[in-house]
C-alpha cells in the first residue's frame, strides 16, 4: 500500500511525463539548440572543401608571386597568360595582377574575379602580400642574418585571464562566464515561470472540474497540494535532467568540432564535462529551490480563484518578482560582484535566478551557502502560509478574493 | 443506541457567516439518514466536517465512538453534490487511483473494480478517457469510486442530480443493497419523494440549526393532521350527516373507483377515529380506511417556514 501522497506525486508525476507533448518537447529542444549552433559549422564545413584558384600574373622582378603560399582553400598558381586570357580561363576563379614596381608602390596590386571576392580572400592575400613587401623592403637594406633577426624579433601575443581567488587561479574567460550566466539565469526563469504557473493552472482545473472534493475526501488538501508541487517538480527536473544529458555529451563530442569550425572562439571551460556537470548541479539546487518558493506562491493563488482570468491580478505577487529577478539577472552579468548583485542574490523572490547568473563568475563560497540557505527556509514557510490559504481557497467559489481576504482565510483554524 | 457518527454541538463559520451553529445529531448504524435543508442551509459543509475535510470551529465529532481522525476518511465514502473526474485519464487508471487513495491494494482494487464495472454493465469503458464520458457515465464511475473500498459510512450529497430516471433507479437500487450489506448512508438532497422512499431518518438543518430530527415514520404520523381516506357506497350526504360530530371536514373525491365513493375526512382530534368509523358504519357501509400522512414535502416546508418567522434572517 502506497501513502496517499506517493499516490498524488505519481498521478501528477506521470500524467505529464507521458503526455506526448512532452516527449516532444523534451527531446526536440535540445536538438534544436544544438542544430542552431551547429548550423555555421556545418555550413563551414560543406562549403570548405571548394578550393579557390587564384591565378597570379607576376610582374615584380623580385618574384613576389612565388613567395605567396596557400592558405587553407585558397591557392595560388603562377600563370604566364596574359590578363585576358587568365580572366576568360575557367579554371581560375580569380586573377591576381601584381604590378612590377609592387615594393615601391604597394597599392600597384589588382584582384579581378568573378563572383565577389569574400573578404576573407582580400585579407588573406593582403596579409600576405604586406608580410612579404616589408621582408622585400628590408632585404633592401642589406642586414646581415636577417633571418635570424627576424625569427627572434618576431612575437605572439595570445592573452590568458586569471581569476583570482582563495587557493587556485583557475583558468577563465570573462566572455564564457557571462554567455553562460546570461543563458543559465534565462533558463531558470523560464522553469520557474512555467513549472509554477502549471501548479496554479493545474490547481484551478481541479477546482473547476469539480475532482477535487472527490479527492479531498481521501487525503488532506496538504498531501495533495504538496504532492502537486513535488510532482510537476520532478516533471521539471526530469527534463532538465534530459537536456543535461545531452548537452553533457554535446559538450564532450560536439564542441570540439563546433570550435574547429568557429575560428577564434576560445572554448575554454566549455569544452570540459566537469565543469557542465558542475554548472549542473547548481543549476539544479536553484531551480529545485526557486521553483519550490514560487510554486508556493502559484498554488495559493490558483487554490483561491476560479479561472486564469481571474488570476491575472492576483499572479502578480508571483510574476512581478520573477520578471524584476530576471531583469536584475541581465544586468549582474555585467557587474556579478556589486552590492545589488550581492543582496538581490540572497533575498529569495530574486536569489534563484540572480545567483545563476552570478556563479558562472565565480563568487564566494559563503554567499551560496547563505543564499541557499535562506532560499529553502524561506520556501518552509512560505509553503506553510500557502497551505493555509489553499485548505480554505479550494471550497471558495465565485467572488475573486483579495489580498486582505487571502491573509484572514491564513487565520483560519 | 449505536450510533456510527455523533456530532455534538458543532460550529462552524466564516468570514460573513455562520454555516453551522451548535448542531447535534446522531446516525444509527445502518440506516439510511436523510440530510435535508433550503439551499445554503449549511448541509454540505456538516457533510465536510464529517469526511474530516473542514475542522469544526468547536463542537466534536464521534465515529464509531471515537473521535473523528483523518485515518476514519477510509472508512468512508463520500460523493460529493460538486463532483468531477480528471478529465485526461482514463477511467479504469482513475478508478483505481482513488481506490489506492483510499488505502486499497492494486491487485484488490484492480479486482473489485472490473466486478463493479459489470454490475453496473460499464465493462467497455475502462480504456476511455474521461472527456469522452456522458455526464451521467461519469456519474456512474464516481458512484463506483465512492463505494469501492466497502466503506462503513457511505455520504452522498445530492446523489441523483443529473441521472436519467433509469439510472436514477439503478443508483437507488444500489444504495439500499449497501444498506443491507451492512453500510450506514447519509444522504443529502432536495428530492422529498426519495427520501420517503429510502431514508429511516432525518435531520432537517435550516440557517445553520437542527430544526428537526427523527424517523421519517414518526415524523409523518407527529405532522399528521388526523386526515383520512375513507371509501364507502352509499349517500355522500348520510356520510356528512353521520360525521358532523368528529370531523373538520368532509372533502368528497370527485372520482369513483369501481362504483364506490371517496372522502376525504379532517378529524377534530385523533382520538376521534373510533367514533367517527361508529357513525359512519351506521349511515353508510365502509369499504375501507386509510391514514392520509403529510409528505415529506409538506414537513419539510412547514417547519422550514415555521423556523424562518422565529428567527429572522440574522445578518
Amino acid at each position: 500500500m502506497k501513502s496517499p501522497l506517493a499516490l498524488i506525486i505519481r498521478r501528477e508525476y506521470f500524467e505529464r511525463v507521458m503526455r506526448k507533448s512532452f516527449i516532444i518537447s523534451t527531446l526536440l529542444t535540445p536538438i534544436l539548440m544544438i542544430g542552431l549552433m551547429l548550423t555555421p559549422a556545418l555550413v563551414a564545413m560543406l562549403s570548405g572543401p571548394e578550393d579557390k584558384v587564384v591565378a597570379v600574373i607576376d610582374q615584380t622582378p623580385q618574384k613576389i608571386g612565388k613567395q605567396l603560399e596557400n592558405d587553407g582553400d585558397l591557392k595560388f598558381q603562377i600563370t604566364d597568360s596574359e590578363l585576358p586570357a587568365a580572366m576568360d580561363n575557367e579554371d581560375f576563379d580569380a586573377v591576381l595582377l601584381l604590378g612590377n614596381d609592387l615594393v615601391s608602390h604597394p597599392d600597384n596590386v589588382k584582384l579581378y574575379s568573378h563572383e565577389a571576392a569574400s573578404m576573407q580572400t582580400e585579407s588573406a592575400i593582403r596579409n600576405q602580400l604586406e608580410n612579404i613587401i616589408e621582408n622585400e623592403r628590408l632585404k633592401s637594406y642589406d642586414i646581415e642574418n636577417l633571418a635570424q633577426i627576424m625569427k627572434e624579433v618576431k612575437v605572439d601575443v595570445s592573452l590568458e585571464t586569471f581569476r583570482i581567488s582563495e587557493g587556485d587561479a583557475s583558468e577563465t574567460s570573462s566572455i564564457v562566464s557571462y554567455l553562460v550566466g546570461m543563458i543559465t539565469s534565462l533558463m531558470l526563469y523560464m522553469f520557474i515561470m512555467i513549472y509554477g504557473q502549471m501548479v496554479m493552472t493545474s490547481i484551478i482545473e481541479e477546482k473547476n472540474n469539480r475532482v477535487l472534493e472527490i479527492v479531498v475526501s481521501s487525503v488532506s488538501p496538504n498531501a495533495l497540494m504538496m504532492g502537486k508541487i513535488i510532482g510537476i517538480g520532478l516533471v521539471a527536473i526530469t527534463q532538465i535532467l534530459i537536456w543535461g544529458l545531452l548537452l553533457t555529451a554535446c559538450s564532450y563530442w560536439l564542441m570540439p568540432l563546433m570550435a574547429g569550425a568557429a575560428e577564434g572562439f576560445e572554448l575554454g571551460v566549455l569544452g570540459s564535462p566537469w565543469y557542465i556537470a558542475e554548472l549542473f548541479g547548481y543549476i539544479m539546487l536553484f531551480l529545485v529551490g526557486g521553483y519550490l518558493f514560487y510554486s508556493s506562491i502559484y498554488a495559493a493563488v490558483g487554490s483561491a480563484v476560479d479561472n486564469i482570468q481571474d488570476a491575472s491580478q492576483l499572479v502578480s505577487i508571483a510574476t512581478v518578482p520573477i520578471i524584476l529577478a530576471m531583469v536584475i539577472g541581465m544586468a549582474v552579468v555585467q557587474d556579478p560582484s556589486s552590492t545589488l548583485a550581492m543582496w538581490t542574490s540572497i533575498i529569495p523572490f530574486t536569489s534563484p535566478v540572480v545567483m545563476m547568473a552570478r556563479i558562472p563568475f565565480g563568487i564566494p563560497a559563503w554567499q551560496i551557502v547563505v543564499s541557499v540557505a535562506v532560499l529553502y527556509a524561506s520556501f518552509f514557510a512560505l509553503v506553510w502560509l500557502s497551505a493555509k490559504i489553499y485548505r480554505v481557497g479550494i471550497f471558495m467559489y465565485g467572488k475573486k478574493p483579495s489580498i486582505a481576504e487571502l491573509i484572514r482565510w491564513a487565520r483560519y483554524k | 443506541m449505536d450510533n456510527i457518527i455523533t456530532v455534538e454541538g458543532v460550529s462552524k463559520s466564516f468570514a460573513k457567516h455562520t454555516a453551522l451553529d451548535n448542531v447535534s445529531l446522531a446516525v444509527p448504524r445502518g440506516c439510511v439518514y436523510g440530510l435535508l435543508g433550503p439551499n445554503g442551509a449549511g448541509k454540505t459543509t456538516l457533510i465536510r466536517a464529517i469526511n474530516h475535510i473542514t475542522a469544526p470551529d468547536s463542537g466534536i465529532i464521534y465515529f464509531n465512538d471515537h473521535r473523528l481522525t483523518a485515518a476514519d476518511t477510509a472508512n468512508i465514502g463520500y460523493l460529493p453534490e460538486e463532483r468531477g473526474l480528471y478529465k485526461k485519464m482514463k477511467v479504469g487508471d482513475q478508478a483505481l487511483f482513488f481506490a489506492q487513495l483510499k488505502g486499497l491494494g492494486k491487485a484488490e482494487a484492480t479486482q473489485q473494480l472490473k466486478s463493479w464495472f459489470e454490475r453496473l454493465e460499464i465493462t467497455d469503458w475502462w480504456d476511455k478517457k474521461v472527456e469522452e464520458l456522458s455526464k451521467g457515465m461519469a456519474q456512474k464511475v464516481q458512484f463506483i469510486v465512492t463505494v469501492l473500498h466497502r466503506p462503513q459510512l457511505l455520504i452522498f450529497d445530492e446523489p441523483f442530480s443529473g441521472f436519467d430516471p433509469i439510472n436514477a433507479n439503478v443508483l437507488k437500487r444500489e444504495i439500499l443493497k449497501l444498506r443491507e450489506e451492512g453500510a450506514t448512508v447519509i444522504f443529502s438532497t432536495h428530492n422529498m419523494a426519495s427520501v420517503e422512499e429510502l431514508c429511516d431518518e432525518i435531520t432537517l438543518i435550516n440557517r445553520s440549526h437542527n430544526i428537526l430530527t427523527g424517523s421519517v415514520r414518526d415524523l409523518r404520523r407527529r405532522f399528521s393532521d388526523n386526515s383520512y381516506e375513507f371509501t364507502f357506497t352509499g349517500e355522500r350526504a348520510a356520510l356528512h350527516a353521520a360525521l358532523e360530530a368528529t370531523a373538520l371536514s368532509v372533502d368528497d373525491i370527485a372520482d369513483d373507483r369501481q362504483g364506490m365513493q371517496r372522502a376525504m375526512v379532517r378529524l377534530r382530534e385523533a382520538d376521534a377515529l373510533p367514533h367517527a368509523i361508529a357513525a359512519v358504519n351506521g349511515a353508510v357501509r365502509l369499504e375501507g380506511f386509510h391514514a392520509l400522512l403529510p409528505s415529506m414535502d409538506d414537513i419539510f416546508i412547514k417547519t422550514v417556514e415555521a423556523s424562518n418567522l422565529k428567527t429572522p434572517v440574522e445578518q
